[in-house]
């Protein structure tokens, strides 16, 4: 139904958030791009074209490039692996018959509210403090020796941190993919014989796929660019320096422009190799 | 029979439910509960959980010591901001695509999800040079046009999903009826789109509100919000427990409340509409 005239209005009411974003992606990441080919460092007054690739190798064969993308690594497969088997098991029993449900779904969604500054803090200065901490206490009321967690366990600490974040999400999303099971087809095969076990892995776990798919992909969008909570907790000491912090320090902290850009842009096509993949999933669901 | 064992497992469930459910809030509970204790007995050994003298105190500190109320206004400001600036962008778009699909609507559908997935920091310091030129740096307007290019892609697909569900049969035939593109608009399209854009707006505030990474990096006292005064409490000041907590639970109270209302439209915002 849709003629030349609506169709000309249409593009007009897109232009602006097309032409916005446009501007918002291409120039400063042109501007990234050509710092990460310069010697540039303002507070040495340095402004010097060009190093070719020099900034990139440097970057690439630094020491402490190879530990932040293991420590990126670490990070995001273990916030991953505890929030998506949490947030399996959290979503099949959230399903269940029980008293207070809404209640209980309210209590669980909680923590994906609060700032990611507020729970960081929150967990380093009144659980994981070595002295005042619940944590410390609670060792101690068992006879153990209390951890400083952050300074013992730093890359623990902050996936643990993270993960309490993310687990309402994921719990979210999978709880609703389980919901849209139908409980016909489940009691037809609990009627066939078919046990709890084979119930999950061949029923639930196949229908919840998709879910899964799609929570493992944002969540890897949102965590490999995780900062606050270890700008708040670490500072990233402690081997706590993801390749987003690395490039941070780079950049702001000691001001080293070129080879921080070079980090930045390596960032920028690790990131996409991933959204690539995201976005063959949401884009086959635009079809259905 | 059946009925007993269904209510044993019932009780079950619901004990294991809240048990959990209970262990996950509970970092939550103690700061509203630590925010409400003197400093002595808020790290008092053995923790207190219910037998102390609740006060108001901290929260009066808090304000008074380092200007909450700017903060909170700051963080008002831009959230506000940013939303009304986002939908005021995104409607129009989110309309044409939905409701004018063309051949390569598909694709700027992706782009525009695309440039959600750069990695901030790869555009840090160019930002932060434009924003120092222009002398911006610091400023709410700054951050809430930022914050609006950050959460632009997720307003426009979150609108798109659910204009998309409005019937096009309806349009035509108030087409048919000859009104005008603009009281199509007016009277036909806006009430059923209202309650979508609304839990879009409810939504996007709170991700606004908890943005961290620009908040952290592009402002310093001025336009600082609550993101970036807690971040203040990192040393040493964190040691004050009860105050911490007291700014905390200020910081996360509106959001909690507004996020509980959102619950079910978070789900499809955060997934871009692949999980409904």
């Amino acid at each position: 139904m849709a003629t030349q005239h609506s169709r000309s209005a249409a593009r007009l009411m897109m232009a602006p958030a097309v032409f916005l974003l446009l501007v918002w992606m291409l120039i400063p990441l042109c501007l990234t791009l050509w710092f990460s080919v310069l010697d540039y460092r303002p507070l040495r007054g340095t402004f010097d074209c060009c190093e070719g690739f020099g900034n990139y190798t440097r970057f690439l064969t630094s020491s402490s490039f190879q530990s932040s993308v293991i420590t990126t690594l670490l990070m995001v497969g273990g916030i991953l692996l505890i929030t998506v088997i949490g947030g399996i098991l959290l979503a099949l029993l959230l399903d269940q018959p029980m008293w207070g449900q809404g209640p209980v779904r309210i209590l669980v969604i909680a923590p994906f509210f609060v700032m990611p500054t507020v729970s960081a803090l929150v967990w380093k200065n009144m659980f994981m403090n070595p002295v005042n901490g619940l944590f410390a206490h609670l060792w101690e009321a068992m006879g153990l020796q209390p951890l400083d967690w952050l300074s013992q366990l730093p890359l623990f600490s902050i996936i643990l941190i993270v993960a309490w974040m993310w687990l309402p999400f994921a719990t979210l999303i999978l709880l609703t993919s389980v919901q849209s099971l139908s409980s016909e087809q489940l009691e037809a095969a609990e009627m066939d014989g078919a046990g709890p076990f084979s119930r999950f892995f061949y029923m639930i776990l196949p229908h919840m796929a998709r879910a899964i798919t799609v929570v493992i992909l944002i969540q890897t969008i949102f965590l490999l660019s995780i900062f606050a909570e270890i700008f708040v907790t670490t500072g990233g000491a402690f081997g706590t320096r993801t390749l987003t912090y690395l490039v941070y320090q780079r950049v702001i902290e000691s001001q080293n422009v070129g080879l921080g850009s070079a980090g930045g842009i390596i960032a920028v096509i690790l990131a996409n190799i991933i959204a690539l993949v995201l976005m063959r999933v949401v884009g086959k669901n635009l079809d259905a | 029979m059946a009925r007993a064992v269904s209510t044993q497992r019932k009780l079950i469930y619901t004990v294991v439910a809240w048990t959990i459910a209970l262990l996950i809030f509970f970092p939550i509970l103690w700061t509203i509960l630590t925010s409400f204790k003197t400093e002595a007995d808020a790290i008092a050994d053995p923790p207190l959980f219910l037998g102390f003298d609740w006060t108001l105190e901290n929260y009066a500190i808090v304000q008074e010591r380092s200007d909450y109320m700017r903060y909170l206004w700051n963080s008002v400001a831009i959230a506000c901001g940013s939303t009304a600036l986002g939908i005021l962008i995104a409607v129009p778009a989110a309309w044409s695509m939905a409701f004018v699909p063309g051949r390569k609507t598909k694709d700027i559908l992706l782009w525009m999800l695309s440039t959600k997935m750069l990695p901030a920091v790869g555009v840090l310091y160019p930002i932060r040079l434009i924003l120092i030129e222009l002398g911006l740096l610091d400023t709410k307007g700054a951050l809430i046009f930022i914050l609006t290019l950050i959460n632009l892609p997720i307003i426009v697909w979150m609108l798109y999903t659910y204009f998309k569900e409005i019937p096009g049969e309806i349009l035509e035939a108030a087409r048919m009826d000859g009104a005008s593109l603009r009281s199509e608009i007016l009277y036909v399209l806006t009430p059923m789109a209202v309650p979508g854009i609304a839990s879009t707006i409810l939504l996007n505030i709170i991700l606004a509100w908890n943005e961290a990474f620009w908040s952290l990096t592009l402002t310093t006292v001025d336009a600082a919000p609550l993101t970036a005064f807690i971040a203040s409490y990192s040393s040493p000041e964190g040691l004050f427990y009860a105050k911490l907590s007291a700014a905390s639970t200020m910081a996360i109270a509106p959001i909690l409340i507004m996020g509980w209302f959102s619950q079910k439209q978070l789900v499809r915002g955060l997934t871009f509409g692949a999980v409904k």
